[in-house]
């Protein structure tokens, strides 16, 4: 019996992934302090206005201050939930919320400087093999 | 909006929480067409029991559709389940088991645009299933392996021969697995970290 063909496809030159300049490495510690001076720098990538927040499935966020009295009851529950760094996925999944909603409701938390957002790593067009060796490295202790 | 109120949202069981040196999360998405085992290996390699996340798809979304769902009125929902391995005590790496109809991926920011790469699992059965997700991926140039699920009465081709039905190059990667069993599957990512590692050294990552 032979198996069914498929043909193979070319890159298309839009989705050529452009250099991402403002990725923090995993290693580099400090990341407090760089968030204060420029909030913005960790979670927007770009934007035409430039007033979205590009959330990722995978950023991390971080409760970096006590809900005040003034906070609804959903985003009580989502600080409560980052008190450890949690992705935005997992968020969505214990909140139950659709990814759409959790990126709304964390802007606004961004906003008020109740979280951190901790950016991922994205792949590059010049891939960092010390990071790509840390994953094959807790791979193998899996 | 029925919310449940904060005292009684379950999180992450006190084991299953994150450092707080966690910094920043890498992700690789686990890809193919219906029923190929996805949510199998997403379970069977993650170190929490696996969540889902949903995202709504309204009627515009699914206008553009052709046999599925384009009669309904309302709103789709797309659910995706996902996984976590900690890497180090500053980075964690996510599996998401991500539907193989590129419809669904622009629900998500970034799903496959900041992937570090790609497994997209194939069952010999129906080979033609995961066809299409391996172009959408050519297209985006995102780096992917091959994962050929075991499944007890699926026809058993000889890798080459399968190479060749795919049209992939030599150097991509096709292992047979069992996503069932953690080892096998965590052998399918270490399969494709080696991949992605041997094009980073050859400068040939785009
Ligand atoms: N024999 C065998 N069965 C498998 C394997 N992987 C998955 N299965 C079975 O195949 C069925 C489908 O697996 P799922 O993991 O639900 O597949 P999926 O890709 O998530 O399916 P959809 O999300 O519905 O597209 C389940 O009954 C699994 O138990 C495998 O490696 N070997
Ligand atoms: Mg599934």
């Amino acid at each position: 019996m032979t198996p069914p063909q498929r043909k193979r496809r070319r890159p298309r030159p839009e989705h050529v992934p452009p250099p991402l300049p403002s990725t923090p490495p995993a290693a580099e510690g400090g990341g407090e302090e760089g968030d204060k001076k420029n909030p913005e720098r960790l979670y927007v990538i770009s934007g035409a206005d430039g007033a979205r927040a590009e959330l990722d499935l995978v950023t991390l966020i971080v409760a970096r201050a006590a809900a005040p009295p003034s906070v609804t009851p959903e985003q009580a529950a989502l600080l409560r939930l980052c008190l450890a760094p949690l992705s935005v996925a997992e968020l969505s999944a214990y909140l139950d919320l659709p990814f759409s909603a959790m990126t709304a409701l964390i802007t606004e938390l961004i906003t008020a400087e109740l979280v951190q957002a901790r950016a991922p790593i994205v792949r590059q067009a010049l891939p960092d093999r010390s990071l790509l060796e840390a994953v094959m490295h807790g791979l193998q202790k899996l | 909006m029925d919310f449940k109120s904060s005292d009684t949202v379950p999180g992450p069981r006190t084991e299953d929480q994150l450092p707080h040196t966690a910094q920043a999360a890498v992700k690789i998405v686990i890809v193919g067409g219906f029923g190929v085992g996805k949510t199998t290996m997403v379970g069977s390699v993650s170190e929490i029991r696996p969540l889902t996340t949903e995202e709504t798809m309204t009627q515009a979304g699914i206008g553009v559709d052709d046999n599925y769902g384009s009669e309904s009125k309302t709103a789709t929902t797309v659910a995706m389940d996902f996984g976590r391995i900690s890497i180090t005590d500053q980075l964690v790496l996510y599996l998401f088991g991500t539907p193989g109809q590129e419809r669904f991926w622009f629900l998500w920011n970034g799903l496959f645009e900041g992937a570090l790469g790609a497994v997209v699992l194939i069952d010999t059965r129906r080979l033609e299933v995961s066809f299409d997700v391996m172009g959408r991926l050519e297209e985006r140039g995102v780096p992917f392996v091959v994962a050929v699920n075991s499944f007890p009465d699926g026809p058993r081709y000889p890798i080459e021969e399968l190479r060749t039905a795919l049209d992939l190059s030599p150097e991509i990667p096709i292992i047979e697995c069992d996503a069932r069993r953690r080892a096998s599957s965590r052998d399918v990512l270490m399969t494709l970290m080696r991949f992605l590692h041997s094009l980073a050294m050859s400068g040939a990552l785009t």
